[in-house]
C-alpha cells in the first residue's frame, strides 16, 4: 500500500501539472516540520516552538553556501547547522523543568532575526540574499527524499526502547531517571534529530524563493503553523500530523489568495478551538469513535 | 559489607533545613527500616540518595564508591532502585512495557528486545503481576501499581532497593502479601532500604531500624531496642495519642 | 525603559506565577493597550496619561474576560495542572495570532506614532526626554501602588494565598476561580499601561507584541519564577543593560537579552528572587 503511493508520488511530476508539484512540496515542506515536531514534542510533552528558528538557519545555510558547494551537500549543511543549533538549546534547557524550554523556543525565532539582521547591516553591509535556483521539480524531489528518510527515522524511533523511553520521560520525567534512563541526553539528541530534518527542510525550500531576507526566513508563522496542524490532526500517532499538515496546507493555499487578512486570525481561532475541543486531535476523535463512544475503563484484575 | 553509608548528610532549601548532619549505613543483606513522624525527613533523605536532590553537604556511597554528585540514571545504573511514596508509574503504557524499560535502560546495557522482554515477564511473574500484563497501568489497582513500581525497580537488577511507603494505602491482606514480596525480595539476594509509618509491618520484618525526627537521626537499633527506647517513644506519643493506636 | 518592563514583567508574573498561564500573547495585550492609546490621542484627542486610565481597565475587562470564559474551561477540561500549563500556553499562541491580525485589520500594519512631551529635560545632571522620564515614574508608582496592594489588602493577601496553594486557598474560602480571573485580568492591566506608557516614546506597530513578551519572559526568569517583586527589580536591571547596550551598539539589545537569558540558565535558574 504505502509502496504504491510512493511510486505515485515519485512519478507524479511526469503526468501533473506544475502547480500541483509546487503545492505538493508545500504541502511535504510542512509535513516534515509537522512530523519532526511531533516526533520530540509529542511523546515528551516538551512543547518546542523553535521549529521557524531551525528552518530560518536551513534557509540561510542555502543563501550562504548555496553558490560555494552542491546542492546536496548545502541541503546537509542546513541540517546540520539545525542540528548543533538544537544541541544547544538542548543543553541549555533541557537540563531545566520544560518551562524554560518554551520559553527558551519561543524567543529563538526573533532572537536570530535581530542578530542576523544586525549582522547584515553593521557587518556585510547587505540586507537580503539571492539564492541559487533549482527548479520545482527538483525541489519536489528533495522534498519527497527528505521526508521518506523522516518517516523512517520517525517510525524507527517510536517503535525502539527510545521511543519508549521517550514516552515514559512525558508520562513521569523523575521515574524515568530513575529507570536509569538518561533523560537529559536522550531528549537533546532526539530534539537535534528534529531539528535536521526542520532544516534540511528550510535550505531547500529557499531555493524557490531566490530572493531572501531575516524576515522571510525567520518568520513565526512557520512554528505556528505545525503546532496548529499536529495538535489538530492528533500527536499520538505518526499519520496524524501528515493529515494535518496535508489538511492546513491545502487550507493555507486557499486562504491567502482569497483572504489574506484573514486566513492568519482563521487559524488563530481554529487552533483555540483545537484545544478546547479537540484534545487528541482528528485522529484521538476517530479513535474514540470508532470505539464507540466514551472509552469504558477496564475492570481491574 | 556496608552496601550503603551516608556521612554528615545535609540538605538545606533555602533557609529551611530538611536533613541536618545525618550518619548513617546499610549492611549488605540487611533490611533496614526508616521511620519517623511525618515531616521528619524520610524521603527527602532517600531523594538525596538516589539524587532527585542534591546534597548542601556531606557524601552518600555506594559499596564504597561516592555516588552523592552523580545523576540519577547513574545511580540506577550502579545497582540502587527505588519505589516512590505516591505511585509513579507511566500511567498510559502497558505494565509489560512499564518494566521493559527497566530491563532495557537499567544495569544491563546493549540488550536484544527479546532478552529484555524476557526479563520484564520474569520480574513481573515474581512480583506476581503476569495477568495484568498488557493492561494500561492507569487502570490496575493501587496495591498492583505499587507491584509495578516494584518489578520495574527490580528490572534494573538493583543491588539495593528503596522502597518508600509500599505499604501506604494497603488493606490488610495487601499488606502481608507486600511483606511477604519484601521478604522475598532479600532471600534474592538484595539489600533493602525501607521507609515506614506502619509500626507492625516493621517491626516483625526489619532487622534494624533507624529514626529520623526534625531531619536529625536520633535512634538506631534493632526493632526491640527501638520499641524500649523513651527518646523514640515520646516523639512518637503525640503521634500515636492521635492515632489512637 | 526598565520601568516599562519592570510593569510588563509583573503583569506577566502574575498571570503564570498565580493563575499558572504563560501568555506568550502578553505583547499582543501590550501592543492593544499601545495602540488604543495612540488612537484615542490622534483621532479623539484624549491625553495618553488620561488614557492610562482608560486602557487599563480596558485590557483588565478583556483579560479577565478571557479567563473566566477560556481559560476556566480550559482548567476543568485539562487532565493535570502540567497538561492545563501545556493548554493554556498553546491557547494563547492562538490567542496571539488572532489579536495580532484583528489589529492589522484594524489598524492596518504600518507603522504608527505620535510625538508627546518629547522635551528635553535636566534631570540630575544629564539630559532625557521629559516623556521618558515621566514613564519611568509611572511604572514606580504604579508598582509601588500595587506592592501595597498585594501586602495589604484582603483581596492582595487572597492572591498571594492561592499564589502558593490554589487548593488549600480554595478550602479556606477564597473564591479560586474569581482571585484567579482577577489576576489574569491585573496581568493585562499592566500590559495596557505599559503599552501605554511605550507609545508615548517610541513607534508601534502591530507585530510589536512578540519582542516585549519575550523579554516579559527573560525578566521573570531574571526575577525568579513566581516572584512579583523579583520580576520588578528584573525589569528594571534589564532596562539598564538595554539603555547601556543600545548606547553602544543599538539593534543588538535583544541579543544582549538572550545572553543574559542564557547564563541564567547556565548558572541561576530560579533568578535573583526565586524559590
Amino acid at each position: 500500500m504505502i509502496l504504491i503511493i510512493l511510486f505515485l508520488l515519485a512519478t507524479l511530476p511526469l503526468y501533473s501539472r506544475g502547480y500541483t508539484v509546487v503545492l505538493l512540496s508545500s504541502i511535504f515542506m510542512y509535513i516534515i516540520i509537522t512530523v519532526s515536531w511531533t516526533m520530540f514534542s509529542g511523546p515528551t510533552g516538551y512543547i518546542s516552538l523553535a521549529p521557524a528558528a531551525f528552518f530560518g538557519v536551513g534557509v540561510y545555510t542555502s543563501a550562504l553556501l548555496g553558490l560555494l558547494l552542491p546542492l546536496p551537500a548545502v541541503i546537509g549543511m542546513g541540517g546540520l547547522a539545525s542540528f548543533f543549533l538544537a544541541l544547544l538549546v538542548g543543553a541549555l534547557t533541557l537540563r531545566l523543568r520544560g518551562i524554560y524550554f518554551v520559553m527558551f523556543t519561543f524567543g529563538l525565532v526573533e532572537l536570530l532575526l535581530h542578530f542576523v539582521l544586525w549582522w547584515e547591516v553593521n557587518i556585510t553591509g547587505t540586507t537580503g540574499r539571492v539564492v541559487p535556483t533549482m527548479g520545482n521539480t527538483a525541489v519536489y524531489y528533495i522534498m519527497l527524499i527528505i521526508f521518506v528518510i523522516l518517516m523512517i527515522t520517525a517510525t524507527f524511533i517510536k517503535h525502539s526502547k527510545f521511543g519508549l523511553a521517550l514516552q515514559s520521560i512525558g508520562e513521569y520525567e523523575e521515574a524515568a531517571a530513575h529507570t536509569g534512563i538518561n533523560v537529559t541526553a536522550l531528549k537533546t539528541i532526539t530534539f537535534a534529530i528534529s531539528a535536521f530534518f526542520i532544516g534540511a527542510a528550510g535550505a531547500t525550500m529557499a531555493t524557490r524563493w531566490t530572493y531572501i531576507d531575516p524576515r522571510i526566513a525567520f518568520n513565526p508563522l512557520i512554528s505556528f503553523m505545525p503546532v496548529l496542524m499536529a495538535i489538530f490532526g492528533g500527536m499520538g500517532q505518526l499519520y496524524g500530523p501528515i493529515i494535518g499538515a496535508t489538511i492546513f496546507t491545502y487550507l493555507e493555499e486557499f486562504l491567502i489568495t482569497r483572504f489574506p487578512y484573514y486566513y492568519m486570525l482563521i487559524f488563530g481561532i481554529i487552533m483555540v478551538v483545537a484545544i478546547l475541543y479537540l484534545p487528541n486531535g482528528l485522529v484521538g476523535l476517530t479513535q474514540k469513535l470508532r470505539k464507540g463512544g466514551l472509552k469504558q475503563p477496564h475492570a481491574n484484575t | 559489607m556496608r552496601i550503603l553509608e551516608g556521612e554528615g548528610v545535609t540538605k538545606n532549601f533555602g533557609g529551611l533545613t530538611a536533613i541536618s548532619n545525618v550518619d548513617f549505613h546499610v549492611e549488605q543483606g540487611e533490611i533496614v527500616g526508616l521511620i519517623g513522624p511525618n515531616g521528619a525527613g524520610k524521603t527527602t533523605l532517600f531523594n538525596l540518595i538516589s539524587a532527585a536532590l542534591v546534597l548542601t553537604s556531606g557524601v552518600i556511597r555506594f559499596k564504597g564508591e561516592k555516588i552523592s554528585g552523580l545523576k540519577t540514571h547513574q545511580i540506577c545504573r550502579t545497582g540502587v532502585a527505588r519505589t516512590f511514596q505516591s505511585v509513579k508509574v507511566f500511567s498510559n503504557m502497558a505494565v509489560l512495557e512499564n518494566v521493559l524499560l527497566g530491563s532495557l535502560f537499567g544495569r544491563s546495557t546493549g540488550m536484544s528486545s527479546v532478552d529484555a522482554t524476557r526479563e520484564a515477564m520474569e520480574s513481573l511473574e515474581f512480583v506476581g503481576l503476569s495477568a495484568v500484563r498488557a493492561i494500561p497501568a492507569k487502570d490496575i489497582t493501587l496495591a498492583n501499581q505499587k507491584r509495578l513500581e516494584v518489578a520495574r525497580a527490580l528490572a534494573t537488577k538493583p543491588e539495593l532497593l528503596l522502597l518508600d511507603e509500599l505499604i501506604a494505602g494497603l488493606n490488610p491482606t495487601e499488606t502481608t502479601e507486600a511483606m511477604e514480596l519484601v521478604t522475598k525480595i532479600r532471600d534474592k539476594g538484595i539489600t533493602i532500604f525501607m521507609i515506614e509509618h506502619v509500626m507492625k509491618a516493621i517491626m516483625g520484618i526489619c532487622d534494624r531500624l533507624i529514626v529520623l525526627h526534625h531531619g536529625e537521626k536520633i535512634a538506631e537499633g534493632t526493632p526491640r531496642e527501638i520499641a524500649t527506647s523513651r527518646t523514640v517513644v515520646e516523639v512518637y506519643l503525640g503521634e500515636q495519642a492521635y492515632a489512637g493506636s | 525603559m526598565g520601568g516599562i518592563y519592570a510593569l510588563i514583567a509583573v503583569g506577566l508574573s502574575l498571570q503564570f506565577g498565580v493563575a499558572r498561564v504563560l501568555n506568550i500573547a502578553h505583547g499582543e495585550f501590550i501592543m492593544l493597550g499601545a495602540f488604543i492609546t495612540w488612537w484615542f490621542y490622534t483621532r479623539v484627542g484624549i491625553n495618553p496619561l488620561v488614557s492610562l486610565a482608560i486602557c487599563g481597565p480596558i485590557l483588565f475587562t478583556i483579560g479577565f474576560i478571557l479567563y473566566r470564559t477560556l481559560f476556566t474551561r480550559l482548567r476543568t477540561s485539562s487532565p493535570s495542572p502540567a497538561a492545563f500549563e501545556g493548554n493554556s500556553m498553546l491557547a494563547c499562541f492562538g490567542l496571539l495570532f488572532i489579536i495580532q491580525n484583528v489589529a492589522i485589520l484594524i489598524w492596518g500594519a504600518s507603522i504608527r506614532g505620535y510625538s508627546y512631551l518629547a522635551v528635553p529635560v535636566n534631570f540630575g545632571g544629564a539630559i532625557f526626554a521629559a516623556n521618558r522620564l515621566i514613564t519611568l515614574g509611572f511604572a514606580i508608582v504604579i508598582g509601588s501602588v500595587f506592592y501595597l496592594f498585594l501586602a495589604r489588602t484582603r483581596l492582595g493577601k487572597a492572591i498571594r494565598a492561592a499564589a502558593q496553594d490554589p487548593a488549600t486557598a480554595g478550602f479556606m474560602g477564597v473564591n479560586i476561580n474569581q482571585v484567579l480571573a482577577l489576576c489574569f485580568g491585573f496581568g493585562a492591566l499592566m500590559a495596557g499601561f505599559g503599552g501605554t506608557l511605550i507609545s508615548m516614546s517610541y513607534n508601534i506597530q502591530p507585530t510589536m507584541g512578540l519582542e516585549y513578551t519575550i523579554i516579559a519572559l527573560i525578566v521573570i526568569v531574571l526575577g525568579g519564577l513566581g516572584s512579583i517583586p523579583g520580576s520588578f527589580i528584573g525589569g528594571l536591571v534589564l532596562g539598564l543593560v538595554g539603555s547601556i547596550v543600545t548606547y553602544i551598539e543599538p539593534g543588538l539589545s535583544l541579543v544582549a537579552y538572550y545572553v543574559i537569558f542564557m547564563l541564567l540558565l547556565l548558572v541561576r535558574p530560579t533568578g535573583i528572587l526565586g524559590k
